[in-house]
């Protein structure tokens, strides 16, 4: 099986480990993400007011040219997923934004591509319990965070990958690998998004207050499914180091942790990145 | 804070043209205050979402322009998601943010912004605060 796969400017750059790890998993577990022959960076933000539809283009665009190449895209970034479900739903079902959108871009894009994520995949299309037969290394007793934020889960009309204010997908997957879920008040609250440029005390204390929500209910790892989120609270965590109600847990990619249970090369994981290695945590538990 | 009220503010164009870019109906908001409850960053803000509708019902034109909380907003629509009446506190602050761009007044400087910072953080940061904070 393939799957066409839209990897988004950070996944293509600073966050490449997010984007290895996927596509060796998916080998892993017996299919392809086939990156689109053409895209371009969705603009990483749903503009919010409805008389904004320049920003609807370049989010178009990419869906209109993944729409040549099959009836379904997937990505890896919450922001991305966020930006093109929500702008294919725009064109899908606004007559008169869809025709002034394919008229700027040159295109007839009429909105039937199926935008989903990563996590749905694994969940909808390959299942859980077919990802839990491949775990070759599971990661039994790891008390571990799943870290929603914004983007994957609101609003709900228009995302619907699970309950907006109760979410279990991604508790779902960490089962499966092994792990232990920790669920804790602050896994849907936002990490502080792009007010890390020029405004990092802010962030400072939405991704502090993650991440002692999290430590507090036990978890000894922090996973995330948004690059921006992986900065924030690795970011923060080096910016209270040895300051009071400071962490220093672990934060990484769902699918790097997915790649470690599928018993994936570590090299190819981009852990080395990361800034607090999760590895040692596994160590300690004898994984 | 002294609020003077009349004809002027209430209809004014100013809060015309926030409910005609954010979509929204001022007067759908009871002041309930859900979204501030909700939000994480009001408690940076000079005004929380609940007051800056408020402010806009009463037709405070300045006392909004002057806060700082448009430029907060992290879009993370809990307000939205939380309203009982379904407005979107997270529209109308954008609303504010395109008025004031669209003036072409930038709320970042890119030469000001720390270089270590447009090295290293991911893209999508870069590209959602340019959109967030530059016309
Ligand atoms: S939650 Fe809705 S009704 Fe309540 S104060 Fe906020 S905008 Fe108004
Ligand atoms: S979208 Fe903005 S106003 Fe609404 S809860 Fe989030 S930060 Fe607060």
């Amino acid at each position: 099986m393939k799957i066409s796969y839209y990897p988004g400017c950070t996944l293509n750059t600073v966050a490449k480990g997010f984007d290895t790890s996927a596509r060796q998993s998916a080998v892993l577990l017996g299919f392809e993400l086939k990156e689109l022959v053409q895209w371009n960076c969705c603009g990483a933000a749903f503009p919010l007011t409805p008389d904004n539809v320049m920003g609807l283009t370049a989010p178009a665009k990419v869906l209109s040219n993944a729409r040549k190449e099959g009836d379904t895209v997937t990505t890896l970034c919450s922001v991305c997923y966020n930006v093109l479900k929500r702008t294919n739903k725009v064109v899908r079902d606004d007559k008169e934004k869809r025709g002034v959108i394919n008229n700027f871009i040159e295109e007839e894009y009429d909105g039937s591509l199926n935008v989903i994520h990563f996590l749905e995949v694994l969940r909808d299309k390959i299942g859980f319990d077919k990802v839990k037969a491949a775990v070759k290394r599971p990661l039994k007793g790891v008390k571990a965070g799943a870290y929603y934020g914004c983007m994957l889960l609101r609003p709900f009309e228009d995302m619907g990958i699970d309950n907006a204010e109760a979410p279990t997908i991604f508790e779902d997957l960490l089962k499966t690998l092994g792990c232990e879920p920790v669920e804790f008040p602050n896994k849907i609250e936002c990490c502080g998004t792009h007010l890390a440029m020029g405004n990092e005390d802010v962030v400072t204390k939405l991704s502090g207050n993650v991440l002692s929500s999290a430590k507090n209910k036990g978890a000894e790892i922090i996973v995330t499914s948004c690059p921006l989120c992986q900065y924030n609270l690795e970011k923060s965590q080096k910016r209270m180091e040895g300051s009071v109600g400071g962490t220093q847990m672990p934060s990484l990619y769902f699918t790097q942790l997915l790649g470690l249970a599928l018993g994936q090369d570590e090299g190819s994981l981009g852990l080395e990145k990361n800034l607090f290695d999760v590895r040692p945590v596994l160590k300690g538990k004898g994984i | 804070m002294l609020i003077k009220l009349g004809k002027e503010n209430l209809q004014s164009e100013f809060v015309k043209l926030v409910e005609r870019i954010s979509g929204e109906e001022l007067a759908n908001c009871y002041q309930c205050g859900n979204c501030t409850g909700g939000c994480p960053v009001s408690f940076a803000m000079d005004f929380g979402p609940r007051e800056i509708i408020r402010l806009l019902q009463l037709g405070q034109e300045d006392a909004v322009k002057n806060s700082n909380s448009m430029w907060l907003c992290v879009g993370c629509l809990q307000c939205y998601c939380r309203c009982p009446k379904g407005v979107s506190a997270a529209k109308i602050l954008e609303a504010l943010r395109q008025i004031t761009l669209r003036k072409g007044d930038d709320h970042a400087q890119i030469k000001e912004i720390a270089f270590p910072f447009m090295k290293n953080a991911p893209q999508q940061a870069i590209v959602c605060g340019f959109r967030k904070f530059v016309s």
